[in-house]
């Protein structure tokens, strides 16, 4: 921890190579992360396994419902309303996406950059106010008039 | 004055140094040094928890003028550790009409997303594993892998509570992830930057000498807005009460991790607090200047700042009912997502009419 690198990272080191190349060698570490965190994951499971006590009863493997004998599957249908919301979803998170690098900049261009933003946020707000109108996001689904 | 970034940087030099004198090729010296650090990180991690759950659970007691764990140890301060080792040894039981790979994995996704996310956190000057020049984009992005995990792990118990709780979840986390994402957007927008060390930096200094630039006091009252919004979305973002939906323990059990119980119960717990506490850091980059503060060290104010926001969040916990499921969404698309987007364009018109 804490070894506050600013210059060529894993890769680089590796390359030998230019500082100025894009940096992508710090990225390093994240997959060694992610590695060691797999690692912990898999020596817990591991660690868990070895030492539990094993007494296996039929109904210990029934599906939990409060004690009563389970009816049905637990993948049921759900509802729509979910997967409106995630559509919802999607549609900003992508526009959203885009304000990224516009904000890092954004100091650099000044009033230019703001009045393109001003234009695409209101193209976005315009299309939260329309699914607001439709009444999608309402949670219960009483009828709406169209 | 002790700067614990200064000390882990020696100690990366130094590692370094001996590599060279030994011969060994310098992607190894860099290799071993990052796992030392994710060694660090996890050792971070499974303290930080042992303290919150303990913390919380005092906390919520003498809220409630109870007392909270007495028993194991001093004032019941060893509680959490008994209480970790106890789930160590628990029987690890799969339901049999479990979906088995998806259940099998999804306590370890929750973990290792909110693991990623603790590379580019700067605890203190210097004291960072890696400053990833899109750090704040990066630590939501990966974050956002906990979605797909109690989503797992909901569809995967192949339980009706565990089903409930994982959809839940993910409508609720996607849902404030916009209002999130656009509190974050008016900070990077002033600091011109998403690496987390760089908005830090953008923060040094003072107003007349006494008020600190962080952003919550800039663009008064815009910065105060972005943090409000940012700590309700963040709380919401990472299922805490009020908006403890998916696991209300009084209609769906434990909600998506019903069905789980021993270890993998345990890193379900402890991917919850480590994004809470991830959470609080980014709070505390972001609107809390980071580790900037007069006097003492600079880990140490990181550390003050972050908690003091972990402990707001367990405050939160026994101040708020919790709320249901259509006030729920409406208040982050109808209320949040409508401010947040005022709130980004008025900062930056402020910032463009300031600056010409």
């Amino acid at each position: 921890m804490g070894r506050g690198r600013h210059g060529p990272g894993l890769l680089a080191t590796w390359q030998g190579t230019a500082q100025n190349q894009m940096d992508v060698s710090s990225y390093a570490s994240v997959l060694v992360f992610l590695g060691f965190g797999l690692l912990f994951v898999v020596i817990n499971y591991t660690l868990n396994a070895l030492i539990t006590a094993r007494t296996p009863e039929p109904q210990k493997y029934d599906s939990y419902e409060c004690g009563e004998v389970p009816v049905g599957t637990g993948q049921i249908q759900y509802n729509v309303r979910y997967f409106i919301f995630a559509l919802i979803f999607v549609l900003f998170d992508v526009e959203v996406i885009f304000v990224f690098p516009w904000a890092v900049v954004f100091r650099e261009l000044g009033m230019f950059a703001f009045v393109e933003m001003l234009i695409f946020l209101t193209i976005l707000i315009l299309g939260l106010v329309y699914a607001w109108r439709k009444g999608v996001l309402h949670w219960f689904s009483r009828p709406v008039e169209h | 004055m002790l700067e614990l970034g200064e000390l882990f940087q020696a100690a990366d030099r130094w590692l370094v140094e001996l590599g060279k004198s030994l011969g060994v090729p310098p992607i190894l010296i860099e290799l071993l040094a990052t796992i030392l650090a994710a060694t660090v990180i996890v050792a971070l991690i499974a303290v930080l928890v042992l303290v919150f759950v303990y913390a919380e659970r005092k906390i919520s007691a003498h809220m409630q003028n109870r007392m909270g764990p007495m028993r194991v140890g001093w004032h019941g301060i060893l509680q959490t550790l008994a209480d970790g080792l106890k789930m160590l040894q628990k029987e690890d039981i799969m339901p049999a009409a479990a979906d088995r790979w998806i259940w099998w994995w999804a306590p370890g996704l929750a973990f290792i997303a909110v693991f990623a996310a603790f590379v580019t956190i700067p605890f203190g000057k210097g004291l960072h594993v890696e400053d990833l020049n899109i750090g704040v984009l990066y630590i939501m992005a990966i974050t956002t892998f906990g979605v797909i995990a109690m989503l797992m792990a909901g569809w995967g118990s192949n339980n009706k509570y565990s089903l409930l709780g994982g959809f839940r979840s993910a409508a609720q986390v996607v849902s404030y992830e916009v209002p999130f994402v656009l509190a974050v957007l008016s900070v990077v927008m002033v600091a011109g930057s998403l690496s987390m060390v760089n908005i830090v930096e953008a923060q040094a200094g003072y107003y007349l000498g006494v008020l600190p630039k962080w952003f919550i006091f800039r663009h008064f009252p815009f910065g105060l807005i972005g943090f409000v919004v940012f700590v309700i979305a963040g709380t919401a973002e990472t299922n805490r009460t009020p908006f403890d939906l998916p696991e209300a323990e009084s209609e769906l059990v434990a909600g998506f991790a019903t069905e789980y119980s021993g270890m993998k119960y345990a890193l379900f717990y402890l991917a919850e607090y480590g994004a809470m506490y991830v959470m609080a850091a980014m709070g505390t980059v972001l609107f809390l200047g980071g580790w900037h503060g007069p006097l003492l060290p600079s880990w140490i104010w990181f550390a003050i700042k972050s908690l003091a926001l972990i402990f707001v969040l367990m405050w939160f916990r026994w101040t708020f009912p919790r709320l249901r499921v259509d006030q729920l969404m409406e208040l982050s698309w109808k209320f949040l997502i409508p401010l947040a987007f005022l709130n980004l364009l008025a900062v930056g018109l402020w910032s463009v009419l300031s600056h010409g």
